[in-house]
């Protein structure tokens, strides 16, 4: 089974020099803002989760030719098609009325989730990530598979993108902040600037070193 | 901007092809294409149109709840939530304690939480470590205290070059560190979201908590620029 992500940008050669934006700069087409609060209701719905729209949307055959607001209506109308919802007129969804905007935002969506075993990695412990791409939707960026690295956070456990991309429900696993050297990540051809770099990691994605 | 005027006159019966524009084409006098204030409505804002009608109709979505969530990005959540929580952190010793231990608790004493924001992390800076944030994989952003991410964050320079060459992306954003000032680089993988915690201008020991979270840019917050200079920001202190 293929599955090409076009999202997984870290580390690439050959992209130009970042564009400053002044604060205020928000939306830069009258439909983008529509396409933001659609995204979000259609997201309060529950006819998907958030790793399910990741997932739609990194998969774009054309992502990288699109902009913010472009990948975002590309991959709702993906996740529609997917779902069956338009055709269908018997999916039930929770519908986001106006008079509760502030309180969900408030809210979120928290994916800490109570540990289901004991951390298998502590502070300061030296780990090497996976190097093999799975064939689904994950956050193990390519530019540090099958490196060494140390965990500097334990942020408990919490809802595993990997299985719920899948549709495989929540899964929850440890969660790391794994922080790299860049030699180890960039290796000699690059000039070393004395810098670091942290993933946050999931416990299936690490290896004791 | 707001689809209340929508001329569409479908009756949902027609939905063979949603979700890929409206391309196709209608014999008939449809009102599709037409031109609003003289201008003519770009292909992208048909197709957005046509998703807003067909959901609406469908019952997904409240019309008056879109207008809601666009109404709190526009006015309610922005970066100059974050400038409270920094200008706070820089006033009161306690609250720093408590924002590099706790983010999540110390910002929501605030009222700032939920969607985005769910896992809070700040990160100080010091002259021994510069820290900035980014998200290689999409554009994760911490929206209650930032609003809604600026277009380069979002875009491939930032996310490919900033775990490679943050010193040459802050370059492109005018800011200059010693050589003697490591620089981290967090890569917001999951669903924790970070603040930068700047740190805070010399000359500022006078101010008030107002008057600091002026000097407080949104790219200090992420990482790519620095706090206003007190002494040369008079603009700033105009900032509601």
């Amino acid at each position: 089974m293929n599955y090409l992500s076009h999202a997984d940008l870290g580390g690439q050669d050959g992209y130009g020099a970042v564009t400053p934006e002044p604060e205020g700069e928000l939306f830069h087409a009258p439909w983008e803002p529509r396409v933001l609060a659609l995204n979000l209701a259609m997201g309060a719905t529950g006819l998907w989760n958030i790793d399910e729209s990741r997932a739609a949307r990194e998969t774009l055959a054309d992502y990288r030719d699109l902009s913010y607001y472009q990948i975002m209506l590309a991959g709702l109308e993906k996740l529609l098609a997917q779902s069956g919802a338009v055709q269908s007129d018997a999916i039930a969804a929770r519908v986001m009325r106006a008079g509760e905007v502030a309180a969900m935002l408030a809210r979120g969506a928290p994916t800490a989730r109570p540990p289901r075993s004991a951390a298998r990695f502590s502070l300061g412990q030296s780990v090497r990530t996976i190097a093999a791409a799975p064939p689904h939707h994950t956050r193990l960026p390519g530019y540090v598979r099958g490196k060494l690295g140390v965990i500097e956070r334990v942020h408990g456990a919490h809802v595993f993108a990997d299985a719920r991309a899948q549709g495989l429900g929540e899964q929850p696993q440890w969660l790391y902040t794994v922080a790299f050297d860049e030699r180890e990540l960039w290796g000699g051809d690059t000039p070393p600037q004395g810098s670091a770099v942290s993933v946050d990691a999931w416990e299936p994605y690490l290896e004791p070193a | 901007m707001h689809g209340t005027d929508h001329d569409h006159e479908h009756d949902g019966g027609d939905e063979h092809d949603h979700g890929h524009g409206h391309d196709h084409g209608h014999g008939h006098d449809h009102g599709h294409g037409q031109t609003r204030g003289g201008s003519a409505l770009s292909p992208l804002e048909l197709r957005v149109r046509a998703l807003e009608t067909v959901l609406t109709q469908k019952g997904y979505v409240d019309p008056a709840a879109l207008d809601a969530l666009i109404d709190t990005y526009q006015t309610k959540i922005g970066p100059r939530n974050g400038a409270q929580v920094v200008a706070r952190a820089w006033r009161d010793a306690e609250f720093r304690r408590w924002l590099l231990e706790d983010a999540t608790a110390a910002i929501a004493s605030l009222g700032f939480s939920g969607r985005q924001g769910e896992h809070m992390v700040a990160v100080e800076n010091t002259p021994q470590q510069h820290n900035m944030v980014v998200c290689t994989l999409c554009s994760c952003y911490p929206w209650p205290i930032l609003g809604l991410p600026p277009t380069w964050y979002k875009s491939a320079p930032y996310r490919a070059r900033a775990v490679k060459d943050p010193r040459g992306v802050l370059k492109d954003f005018g800011v200059h560190l010693p050589d003697t000032t490591r620089i981290r680089v967090w890569d917001s993988t999951a669903e924790v979201r970070y603040l930068v915690l700047p740190r805070r201008p010399a000359g500022s020991e006078h101010l008030g908590e107002h008057e600091l979270a002026a000097l407080v840019t949104r790219d200090s917050m992420i990482g790519t620029g620095l706090p206003l200079d007190p002494g040369a920001s008079a603009a700033a202190h105009a900032l509601p």
